[in-house]
């Protein structure tokens, strides 16, 4: 079997989302979520998508990684319909964080790293657990917490743990929900430089969801705004900053906004 | 455009006799690559005959694609250091240096010294001694969660006892009586075979109503509801306590003997010899049916001998019994519930353990009622 490695250029983005419609049946009544939604994410990138509660930020990502089925549109990731991303190899083309982890609480840390090159079945034994352990200490994990069960871990480690986890087939698109929802203020601080550096050094396409402003402000090299049932912008963070539209103005330019654009006048990074 | 993933490739190349060897590395070394079918077999085969030889000459140049795996698979090949001559592109060369950096031996899983595990031992005694304790615990708040609410019957928690009889006793009606019916008939078949070799076909109404009603009615039907609402009563708790709900409940200042055991003893208390009757209604009607077709005993003559056959007084202790297995499923299931640790593991266990318990205990009651009330009703 030659599985199929796509060459993503700027003509063939890691996720191409068009037309996209979602609608949810509640009580006899139609909702719509998303209305002929367009979305085009590009290699290397680090999207974040903020918007309102119910603006189906979640269900977005659930969809770009097959979870979810959308009413009427294509939803592509690294070239493949996001619907046949469930099958063979799907933790070598996508990682997903999940908010809370999603560890398997019978595994134990590094059985949980190692469970997608385990399902495999084909590596040896010593590999997978070198392979894990390398996982283990890129999240910023000493060794010596490998063997411990899920539930004897702090919420930052989870994350981590989680993180490694999804890395471990390096899969060039990683998908991030919530990534500092739930952590103090230091671990949150730590978790976004782990995010930032192994953004840099694996080149991974990085797509968040977040209602963190210092996080957002922090890794994004590009915000997607959703309201009105679609994107109503998708630029760097500046640019979307400078968009005139309620929402962003009520999110960005609030007094929690404003806190958080003080980072943005500090550290003025490239894009 | 796809670009075809191909396979990791590792050749040794003897260029002139004084020269060192040159290894030529190239295709994908990725996860992906790597375990395609049967692709790990060749490629474990070529590793081996090139053989570590840190001498020769290492050329990466040509390779297409590295990810962490694949350079865990060289460096792991190379004894974990570096070949004598090595070209290769300055990104792979960086996720090379990772892997480098970061090998390090596994972590040895501590094992249990033979100390440690007859400190277990009495470990495991303590916790049987910590389950007694809870178990006499839960009894007694129950006998004064009871007397509270004979003083204050309006201040009792109605609904909630009216919601678990309905979802205990009513939802458990199809199957307690299927499976009674079901029971009724297999059991006045094979009686059936052993009475007509013995011309005794009219003492099946004496078997049958005896076994159905002292016996197999209740046990049948608190098994049932012990599979059923036991591991039910148990996961809704250990769900509260996973959720934080009984902590909520404590800091309200709401007695959980009150809300929670009390309302599900009451209600299983209630329904289980309603529930016994109604499966012993339909084992009977089963066994009537089967001994109807099997030894052409009438239900005309099958309803007119149960009378002369069992006396009353053994539903009264069928019932009797029943209401205490119900009482006992309940606090059983709640006893592990409120034992269940935040965590979902624990949750498992904690459900799988009750619906045990739970069995277990009805069939040790039911011997201590075969045995108290021997010399009634038979």
């Amino acid at each position: 079997m030659t599985s199929t490695v796509p060459a993503v250029t700027a003509a063939h983005p890691v996720i191409d989302i068009r037309g996209l419609w979602t609608v949810f049946h509640q009580a006899g009544v139609d909702i719509v979520v998303h209305k002929d939604l367009q979305l085009q994410v590009a290699s290397g990138e680090m999207l974040s998508l903020v918007g309102g509660s119910g603006t189906g930020k979640t269900v977005l990502l659930r969809q770009i990684l097959g979870l979810a089925r959308p009413a009427r549109g294509t939803v592509t990731v690294l070239g493949e319909s996001a619907e046949q991303m469930g099958r063979q190899g799907a933790s070598s083309r996508v990682g997903m964080l999940f908010q809370h982890g999603a560890l398997y609480s019978a595994f134990t840390v590094l059985e949980n790293i190692a469970f997608a090159l385990r399902e495999l079945k084909c590596l040896p034994d010593e590999l997978i657990r070198d392979a894990a352990l390398l996982k283990l200490q890129m999240v910023g994990l000493d060794v010596k917490h490998a063997h411990k069960m899920p539930s004897e871990l702090s919420g930052g480690m989870i994350k981590r743990v989680a993180l490694a986890r999804a890395l471990i087939m390096d899969p060039p698109l990683l998908l991030l929900d919530e990534p500092t929802a739930g952590l103090d203020p230091d671990s949150s601080d730590e978790f976004c430089a782990l995010l930032r550096s192994l953004h840099r050094e694996l080149g991974l396409t990085v797509v968040m969801v977040t209602h963190d402003l210092d996080t957002l402000f922090e890794l994004s090299t590009r915000v997607a705004v959703l309201a009105d049932q679609r994107v109503i912008v998708n630029a760097p963070p500046r640019e979307v900053v400078a968009f005139a539209h309620p929402f962003i103005h009520h999110f960005f330019l609030g007094e929690r906004g404003q806190r958080a654009m003080e980072l943005l006048r500090e550290y003025p990074f490239v894009v | 455009m796809p670009e075809a993933s191909s396979p990791p490739i590792i050749e040794r190349q003897r260029l002139t006799a004084d020269a060192p060897d040159r290894v030529a590395v190239t295709g994908h070394w990725t996860a992906a690559a790597v375990s395609a079918s049967g692709q790990w077999d060749s490629l474990a085969g070529a590793l081996d005959q090139v053989g570590p030889s840190l001498d020769a000459h290492w050329d990466l140049g040509a390779l297409r694609r590295l990810d962490h795996l694949g350079a865990q698979i060289l460096w792991n090949h190379w004894g974990r250091q570096w070949p004598g001559q090595l070209v290769v592109s300055v990104e792979h060369r960086a996720v090379l240096e990772r892997v480098a950096r970061l090998s390090v031996p596994p972590p040895v899983p501590r094992r249990r010294s033979i100390w440690e595990r007859f400190l277990g031992l009495g470990n495991f005694l303590l916790v049987l001694v910590d389950h007694l304790r809870d178990a006499v615990a839960l009894i007694g708040q129950l006998v004064l969660d009871i007397a509270r609410l004979a003083r204050a019957p309006r201040q009792g928690p109605w609904r909630d006892i009216s919601g678990h009889v309905y979802h205990i006793g009513a939802t458990a009606l199809p199957i307690t009586a299927m499976v009674g019916f079901l029971i009724g008939v297999v059991l006045a078949y094979l009686t059936s075979q052993q009475l007509r070799q013995f011309g005794a076909e009219i003492y099946i109404v004496n078997i049958l109503g005896l076994s159905l009603v002292r016996e197999l009615g209740p046990v049948l039907a608190a098994v049932l509801i012990a599979g059923r609402s036991g591991s039910a009563i148990t996961a809704q708790i250990g769900v509260m306590r996973v959720t934080e709900e009984l902590d909520a409940m404590k800091v309200m200042g709401i007695s959980q003997g009150f809300r929670l055991v009390l309302p599900r003893a009451i209600a299983l208390a209630l329904a289980m010899p309603l529930l016994t009757l109604w499966t012993t209604l339909a084992a009977l009607i089963g066994g009537m049916l089967a001994a109807d077709l099997a030894l052409g005993i009438t239900p005309a003559y099958f309803v007119n001998n149960l009378p002369r056959a069992v006396q009353v007084s053994n539903l009264w202790l069928a019932m009797g019994k029943s209401a205490v297995f119900g009482i006992m499923i309940a606090l059983v299931g709640c006893h592990y519930g409120l034992r269940v640790k935040p965590n979902t593991e624990s949750l498992g266990q904690g459900t799988t353990a009750s619906v045990v318990t739970s069995i277990t205990v009805v069939i040790l009651i039911d011997a201590l009622f075969a045995v108290l009330f021997k010399n009634i009703g038979i």
